[in-house]
C-alpha cells in the first residue's frame, strides 16, 4: 500500500531546480510555479481570486497610468535588484503626476534554465517592496523563451493611480522665473550598476538609491500644490530629464554645478569611468519645478522627508527660444548641458 | 575629493584668469593651439574661453585620435570583420566614426552587409561606421581595454580576433604589451590592425603647412603640450620645434587648472620673446618619458614611411607598424589588407578644422546635417573632437543667447 498521499504534489525544488519551457507552456507546472511562488509572495485578495485580470472600484477623480519594463544587466546589485527597482520605477512614474499609486501588474519573461533560487529571491524582495510601498501587485503574467533568447530575466510593471482634485503636474508648464529642486545626490544607481560590470568590475561602496518616492512626493505636493513639473531622473541623468522639460515647456534652464550633490565616491568612479554624472541613471531621486514664491517652503518639505534630505534648489528656468540648459561650472565658465549622445550605460534600469 | 576637485577649483582659476588679463599685453594676440583632444574637451567642458581676455585664442589641434582616422582604415577594420569574419575589437569612440558609404568588397552591386545603400552612392552622407556595421551582424566587440581583446582570442579559439588598435604615443604601450603577450602564449588567433600615430610628426607638420609657414592664415604663435602622450615620450621631443620653428611649448594636464596655468606660462613666453619647453604637468612628465614604455614600443613597432591622417593627408613618418618579428600577429600581413585612400564628405570641414584654419562654426553642415547623434565627419565623432565639444558644451554661445 502506497504512503504517498492521493492529493500530494512534489514542491517546486527552489534550491536546485532551473526554469525549463513547462514553467511558460500553461500546464500544471507553470500554475505550481505561480501558486507557490508569485501568489505566496504577492498574496493579495486581488490574487487570491485567480483570475487573469483584477477587479477593483476606482476612486473617483483622475487616473493616471505608467508602464516601465526592466532589463537591468546584472539582476542583483548593491542596494537592489531588478524586483524591487520593478515595482519603484513604475511607482515612481505614477507618483511624478502627483498621484498616490494605487495598483501595480507585473509581466515576468523567464529565460530557460534561470535558477528558481534566484526568481525566488527576486520575486520576494519585489513582493517586500511593493507591502513596503502600500501598492499591490494585483495581477500579472509569466513567459518562458528559449535559452539564449532572453537574459534571464525581464520584469514589466504597470501602475495606476489617482491624482488629488487641484494638483496639476506636468513637463509642459515650466516657466521662466521657476526654481529647479532636485531631491538628493546623483549618479548612485548608475555607478553601482556599472561597479558590478564585466570588464569594468572595482570596488565602491556605492548601493543603488532605488526607492519608491511616492510618500515623498505627497508630503511635497500637500505642502506646495503649485509644482509644476515632477520626474524621475532615470536613464539618461538630471542632464537628460531637465532637456525633456525644456523641450516640453519652450523654456531653457540655467543651472549651478556647486549646488548639485553628488557624492564623493560617484564623482570618483565617474571621473575614472569618463562618465558624467549629470547623465547617470538614478532610481530614488526626483527634480521638482515650482513657482519661485513657493520654492523655499517645497525646500523645507523635502528635507523633511528622509529620501529628501540632501534637496537642494540647483537653479532656474529661464526664458530661451532654443531651450539649451546651461550649467555655470564650479570652475567659473559656462557649459550647455546638452542631450546625451549615443549611450552612456547600456541596460541600467 | 583628493586630487580631483583641486585641480578644479574655482577660485584658483579666476586668480589665474587675473594674472593673464594683467599680464596679456592689449595690443597683440595670443593664439594658441592645444594639439590634444584631452584639452579641447576641457576648455570646453569647465567652459575656460569665458575666463580668457578676447586677444587670447585657443586653436583646436589635430590630437584626438579618432577624429585623425581616415575613412579608408575604417573601412579596413569593417572588411576585417565582414570579408574576414573576424571579430574585431575596438575602442568605444571608434565605432561611431563614420566609413565610407560602399565599405567592404561590392558582392554584385550589393552591399556586404546585405540590401544596397541607394543613397550612399549618390554621396548623400548615408555612411557605415562599426556601429552600423555590427548592427547588421558584422561580430565588433567595444573594449575597454587591449587586454580585454586578448581575452577575447583565448575565450574565441576557433575564430580570429583582431584588435583594432588606433591612438596617440599613450595607447601604443598596452598594445605593445597585449602583442608580447600574444606570442608568449602563442595565440594563433589574435591579431592587431595598428594605427597607432606619433605625435611631434603632427606638429612638426602643422608647423610646415602652407597656411602656417607661408600664407598665414592660421596665426600660430604657441602650444599647449599633450599631457598623457608627454608621460610616455617625455618633453625632449618638443624640444626641436620650439627651437627650430621659434614656437614656445607648455606641456600641462588635461584638468581645468592645469589648461589655465599653461595659457599663462606661454603669454609670459611670449611677452619674454622666450621659446622654451615647459613643463606644468611636472607631476607626471619628465624629460625623458617613461623608458620602459618606450622600449617596449621600439620591441614591437616600427616607423611607417607614411601614414594618411584624415585632415593633414599623407604625413611622413607619422605612424607606427609592428615590426618583423612580430609580423605573425598583424593584421595587415595576416589578411592582406590593402589600404585605399578614400576622400572625406565634400561639404565636411573636418580636414580644415584639424589643421586649425576653420572653426567649428565655419563649417556648413556643423549642428545641422552634422551633429553627434548623426556625424558626418569625425570631429563630431569623439567628445576630444572640436566639433562634438563644441557642440556639446558651446554652442550656445554662437546664437547670443543670454540667461534672463
Amino acid at each position: 500500500m502506497t504512503k504517498v498521499r492521493s492529493d500530494y504534489v512534489r514542491p517546486v525544488d527552489f534550491k536546485h531546480g532551473r526554469v525549463d519551457m513547462t514553467h511558460g507552456g500553461g500546464g500544471r507546472a507553470m500554475a505550481q510555479l505561480i501558486e507557490e511562488l508569485f501568489a505566496r509572495a504577492f498574496s493579495n485578495e486581488w490574487l487570491a481570486q485567480g483570475n487573469d485580470n483584477a477587479l477593483f472600484t476606482v476612486p473617483a477623480g483622475r487616473m493616471v497610468m505608467a508602464t516601465d519594463s526592466h532589463v537591468v544587466s546584472p539582476l542583483e546589485f548593491p542596494g537592489g535588484d531588478i524586483g524591487c527597482l520593478a515595482v519603484h520605477g513604475t511607482i515612481n512614474d505614477v507618483a511624478m503626476a502627483g498621484a498616490r499609486p494605487l495598483y501595480l501588474a507585473a509581466g515576468f519573461i523567464l529565460e530557460e534554465g534561470f535558477p528558481l533560487a534566484t526568481l525566488k529571491r527576486i520575486v520576494e524582495s519585489m513582493a517586500a517592496a511593493s507591502r513596503e510601498a502600500g501598492v499591490p501587485v494585483v495581477t500579472g503574467d509569466t513567459k518562458v523563451v528559449e535559452q539564449g533568447k532572453g537574459d534571464g530575466l525581464f520584469i514589466t510593471t504597470t501602475g495606476i493611480g489617482v491624482v488629488p482634485p487641484g494638483v496639476e503636474i506636468s513637463g509642459d508648464r515650466a516657466r521662466a522665473g521657476d526654481c529647479i529642486l532636485l531631491s538628493g545626490t546623483i549618479g548612485d544607481h548608475g555607478v553601482a550598476i556599472m561597479s558590478l560590470r564585466e570588464n569594468l568590475t572595482f570596488e565602491t561602496t556605492i548601493r543603488s538609491d532605488t526607492a519608491a518616492l511616492h510618500r515623498l512626493v505627497a508630503t511635497m505636493v500637500e505642502a506646495v500644490p503649485s509644482i509644476r513639473c515632477l520626474r524621475d531622473p532615470t536613464r539618461g541623468g538630471l542632464g537628460t530629464t531637465l532637456n525633456e522639460f525644456a523641450r516640453q515647456s519652450g523654456v531653457g534652464m540655467l543651472i549651478h554645478e556647486s549646488k548639485i550633490p553628488v557624492r564623493a565616491e560617484v564623482n570618483a568612479a565617474c571621473e575614472f569611468l569618463g562618465l558624467d554624472p549629470l547623465y547617470v541613471a538614478n532610481e530614488g531621486k526626483l527634480i521638482a519645478i515650482c513657482p519661485p514664491e513657493d520654492a523655499d517652503r517645497l525646500l523645507a518639505a523635502m528635507r523633511a522627508h528622509p529620501l529628501g534630505a540632501k534637496a537642494a534648489i540647483i537653479g532656474k528656468v529661464v526664458a530661451d527660444a532654443h531651450g539649451f540648459v546651461q550649467m555655470e561650472t564650479s570652475f567659473g565658465g559656462r557649459r550647455v548641458v546638452d542631450w546625451l549622445t549615443g549611450e552612456q550605460l547600456p541596460r541600467i534600469c | 575629493m583628493k586630487y580631483i576637485e583641486e585641480f578644479r577649483d574655482g577660485d584658483l582659476a579666476r586668480r589665474i584668469a587675473t594674472r593673464i588679463r594683467a599680464e596679456a599685453r592689449p595690443e597683440r594676440s595670443y593664439n594658441l593651439m592645444e594639439f590634444c583632444g584631452g584639452h579641447t574637451h576641457a576648455i570646453s567642458r569647465y567652459g575656460i574661453k569665458d575666463l580668457l581676455p578676447g586677444n587670447v585664442n585657443m586653436i583646436h589641434g589635430p590630437g584626438c585620435p579618432v577624429c585623425v582616422l581616415p575613412i579608408g582604415r575604417i573601412d579596413n577594420a569593417i572588411e576585417l570583420a565582414t570579408k574576414h569574419s573576424a571579430i574585431v575589437c575596438t575602442y568605444a569612440d571608434t565605432m561611431r566614426v563614420p566609413a565610407s558609404p560602399a565599405a567592404g568588397p561590392p558582392q554584385g552591386g550589393q552591399h556586404p552587409l546585405g540590401g544596397c545603400e541607394p543613397r550612399a552612392s549618390r554621396g548623400s552622407g548615408e555612411s557605415l561606421s562599426l556601429m552600423k556595421a555590427k548592427a547588421r551582424g558584422a561580430d565588433i566587440r567595444m573594449v575597454y581595454s587591449a587586454a580585454d581583446a586578448l581575452r577575447i582570442a583565448q575565450d574565441n579559439p576557433a575564430r580570429d580576433v583582431v584588435f583594432f588598435a588606433i591612438g596617440f604615443e599613450t595607447t601604443t604601450p598596452p598594445t605593445a604589451i597585449i602583442i608580447r603577450q600574444a606570442q608568449a602564449l602563442g595565440l594563433a588567433n589574435f591579431t592587431v590592425f595598428c594605427n597607432h600615430v606619433l605625435t611631434p610628426a603632427a606638429i612638426t607638420h602643422i608647423l610646415e603647412s602652407p597656411e602656417v609657414r607661408e600664407l598665414g592664415i592660421v596665426p600660430l604663435d604657441g602650444f599647449i603640450g599633450p599631457a598623457h602622450v608627454s608621460t610616455v615620450i617625455g618633453s625632449q621631443p618638443y624640444e626641436y620645434f620650439a627651437e627650430e620653428y621659434q614656437r614656445p611649448v607648455v606641456i600641462a594636464g588635461f584638468e581645468p587648472l592645469d589648461v589655465m596655468q599653461a595659457i599663462l606660462m606661454l603669454v609670459r613666453q611670449l611677452n619674454d620673446g622666450r621659446a622654451e619647453v615647459e613643463n606644468e604637468f611636472t607631476r607626471a612628465v619628465t624629460r625623458e618619458g617613461n623608458e620602459k614604455a618606450k622600449s617596449l614600443v621600439a620591441d614591437v613597432f616600427e616607423l611607417r614611411r607614411s601614414f594618411e591622417w584624415r585632415g593633414l593627408g599623407e604625413v611622413p613618418y607619422s605612424a607606427l607598424r609592428i615590426k618583423e618579428s612580430y609580423a605573425a600577429f598583424d593584421a595587415e600581413r595576416r589578411f592582406g589588407i590593402a589600404y585605399r585612400s578614400v576622400a572625406d564628405n565634400k561639404a565636411c570641414e573636418c580636414g580644415a578644422i584639424l589643421r586649425g584654419v576653420k572653426k567649428p562654426t565655419d563649417c556648413k553642415v556643423f549642428g545641422t546635417v552634422c551633429t553627434p547623434e548623426n556625424p558626418i565627419g569625425s570631429c563630431m565623432v569623439s567628445s576630444e573632437g572640436a566639433c562634438a565639444a563644441h557642440y556639446t558644451y558651446g554652442r550656445f554661445k554662437d546664437i547670443e543667447v543670454r540667461a534672463a
